[in-house]
């Protein structure tokens, strides 16, 4: 029965592991752009479900909506603002402007919000219920199958629907896309709302189980880097792939060989995986 | 002729310039060293504040402290009236900046005395910097054993530490056997920096050798995501007592996962820190009633010492003083103490006064029973009480002379 716990709760952390991944991945796939303020995307949506719930006694719905709206709008302006000018640039240019981004977002939210840890009041997620002699957290529950669902969602946005061809062609060959009658520029900046969007969600999801402090992005962007690496850069299933099978690593050898282990198995099979396959799970070589 | 005119002018100005700084005492520079920013935030900023009330009670005269040291001066009265100014650091939980910092206050800021620094896992490398350069160094909150089993001299710990909490807990549990409470076995779950593997290994072989059997220990990532192993490995050993040496954040979420997992040992004590973070409280307070906790704070009557000190906190911050940040106000007070005695800011003269210390129980804002150092710089006559969380408070309920309440049996938790 604790076997069962202890795999339905890897399961559904990997889930949201594989949401935040989702957006991280399909930027660094798309653009060969290292966004190290993924994590404190996420960690804007965790504040902005806060500020809802608080100044307008929002339900989980609206503030998830809430928090995906301003985060596609926030996606799109770092874009044009920073992102456009910095990818002409060296490697390194971009490397630390996304840093220095993570570092100004991460310290403003310091500044408004202060250190203290806050969490979700009195949220309709509370709670568990109990299935089949195991009990799970609802919001946890809730979390995780939504961020299954939106992530095949993006999947199949990006490949089935004619709004995601045009993002992957620009990925694919920015030339011939033009010539094809498409903006790279606007097809960039839609991946980019897409994904901080993504982002968004999986912050207004998680914050209704874990609690908000404006340095929560360190450790989620660290989460996102691996599992991206894992599945494959640019491959939105593969970073769900590798979102679940690194939630139930995580569960499994944490409570099979030890909590203080469970990022040691992590880092090792990811190091294993890496040198058997570079490419990642499902990525394209 | 006009030429010596000039000249003239110029000696008069320098010589005013020079009377009137002569003339306004001089500044004591202490550093402290906290994390301000990172997961121990808050933490760091109600010390940062605590240290702040501190500062003004030592340079502003307060009569209604006269029992404190210093609390009914303007300034240092051995040092002319000199006033105290803090220099706050942020290590932001990271020892290399700790060190950087460290180094950063003794030479450039040119600081006379450090203190800090929270986190153990700072501390340590932070102080032997300031052991290099000869500055004192007033330990007011770590509690790791390493700090002061190394030989040096100039590190100075007014609070209790890992082994006076292990006989605490050990005193508050074998007279709670002797009564009609049941407790036999143990767990400690810590997390895994220097604080947590020393204190917690410390506890643990304390109640060992105390005759308690130690059902599991649970080392554990203070930043993880996710606690429910951790939880569910208590669940399957089902001690009688967890002992938790945690942050605020794995703090937080232990709770919560109890909640979640519907499970908790029959009694939870948690290792101050993350428990007595004002954070804990305010977000989780509801679901965590009849935990317990240890500490030397205790507000006090209404008129007393403590209880304004408390009144001046709040009114800065808005909440009451935790234990904690009281510790380090009182090893803020003890530092200064001893350099008012000094009578000098040499570092030597510091050096021996803080050696020579000896405070009275009186003389103390914390329940410590005084204030007395031996020759490694541990305080001898530190102690702690044990408390419980009952509504949005801390009771205390062990030992008997200092208890204002009894303990709950068994964690209420949610229920």
């Amino acid at each position: 029965m604790i076997a069962l716990q202890v795999v339905v709760g890897g399961l559904l952390l990997g889930a949201v592991y594989a949401l935040f991944s989702s957006g991280l991945t399909l930027i660094w796939g798309m653009m060969n752009v290292v966004n190290f303020a993924h994590g404190d995307f996420v960690m804007l949506g965790m504040y902005i479900a806060y500020l809802a719930v608080v100044a307008l006694h929002a339900g989980p719905l609206v503030f998830t909506l809430l928090a995906a709206l301003t985060l596609s709008i926030l996606g799109a302006v770092v874009y044009y603002l920073l992102i456009r000018q910095v990818m002409r640039g060296p490697m390194l240019a971009q490397i630390l402007s996304t840093f220095g981004l993570a570092l100004l977002i991460r310290y403003t939210v310091f500044w408004f919000f202060s250190a203290t840890f806050v969490t979700l009041p009195g949220s309709a997620l509370g709670g568990s219920i109990k299935l089949g002699g195991i009990l799970i957290g609802i919001p946890q529950l809730v979390a995780g199958i939504l961020a299954m669902g939106l992530t095949i969602g993006m999947h199949l946005l990006l490949t089935r629907t004619t709004l995601g061809s045009q993002i992957l062609a620009v990925s694919e060959d920015r030339q011939a896309a033009m010539l094809m009658g498409i903006r790279p520029d606007r097809m960039q900046a839609l991946a980019w709302g897409l994904a901080s969007a993504s982002a968004g969600v999986a912050g207004a999801l998680i914050a209704t189980f874990y609690y908000l402090t404006p340095t929560v992005g360190e450790s989620l962007v660290l989460i996102a880097f691996v599992v991206v690496c894992f599945g494959g850069f640019g491959s939105v299933p593969g970073a769900m792939l590798a979102g679940l099978i690194i939630g139930l690593i995580q569960a499994a050898s944490a409570y099979y060989i030890g909590p203080v282990y469970k990022d040691v198995v992590v880092f090792a099979l990811f190091v294993a995986i890496l040198w058997v396959r570079p490419q990642g799970l499902l990525g394209t070589v | 002729m006009r030429n010596m005119l000039v000249c003239g002018v110029v000696l008069v100005l320098l010589g005013f310039s020079a009377l009137a700084q002569a003339g306004a005492p001089p500044v004591v520079k202490i550093g402290v060293i906290e994390p301000l920013s990172g997961n121990a935030a808050a933490a760091g900023q109600a010390t940062k504040a605590a240290i702040e009330v501190a500062a003004d009670i030592i340079n502003r005269g307060h009569p209604e402290l006269a029992r404190l040291p210093l609390g009914n001066t303007a300034g240092m009265p051995n040092l002319g009236g000199a006033k105290v100014q803090v220099i706050f650091a942020d290590h932001q939980g990271n020892p290399s900046v700790g060190q950087s910092e460290t180094l950063r206050l003794i030479t450039q800021e040119k600081v006379v005395a450090l203190q800090g620094a929270y986190h153990s896992s700072v501390t340590v490398p932070a102080t032997a910097v300031a052991e290099r350069y000869g500055t004192p160094w007033m330990v007011g909150d770590s509690s790791s054993l390493v700090i002061n089993a190394r030989g040096f001299k100039w590190i100075f710990r007014s609070t209790p530490i890992g082994s006076n909490y292990a006989e605490a807990y050990l005193g508050f549990l074998t007279d709670l056997s002797k009564s009609s409470t049941k407790v036999r076995t143990f767990a400690i779950v810590n997390e895994n920096t220097e604080y947590g593997t020393s204190v917690g290994g410390e506890i643990r072989d304390v109640l060992v050798k105390g005759g308690f059997t130690l059902a599991v220990q649970v080392p554990y990532n203070a930043n993880s995501m996710d606690l429910s192993a951790e939880v569910l490995q208590l669940k399957q050993k089902d001690p009688d007592v967890a002992i938790f040496i945690s942050y605020t954040s794995d703090a937080l979420l232990f709770t919560k996962t109890f909640k979640a997992l519907d499970y908790s040992p029959r009694m939870v004590i948690g290792d101050d820190t993350g428990f007595s973070d004002p954070s804990y409280i305010q977000n989780v307070g509801d679901i965590a009633q009849g935990v317990v906790n240890r500490t030397a704070w205790d507000i006090g009557k209404p008129g007393s010492a403590t209880y304004r000190i408390n009144e001046m906190y709040k009114a800065k911050t808005g909440v009451n003083l935790d234990d904690t940040s009281g510790r380090n106000m009182q090893g803020f007070f003890a530092l200064m103490e001893a350099i008012n005695r000094a009578g000098s800011t040499q570092p030597e003269a510091i050096r021996k006064a803080l050696a020579e210390t000896n405070l009275s129980p009186n003389q103390l804002m914390m329940g410590y029973r005084g204030i007395r150092y031996d020759a490694t710089g541990m305080n001898t006559l530190a102690s702690t009480y044990v408390n419980q969380l009952v509504g949005k408070e801390y009771v205390t309920i062990w030992p008997e002379s200092a208890a204002h309440g009894s303990l709950t049996w068994p964690f209420k938790g949610w229920r």
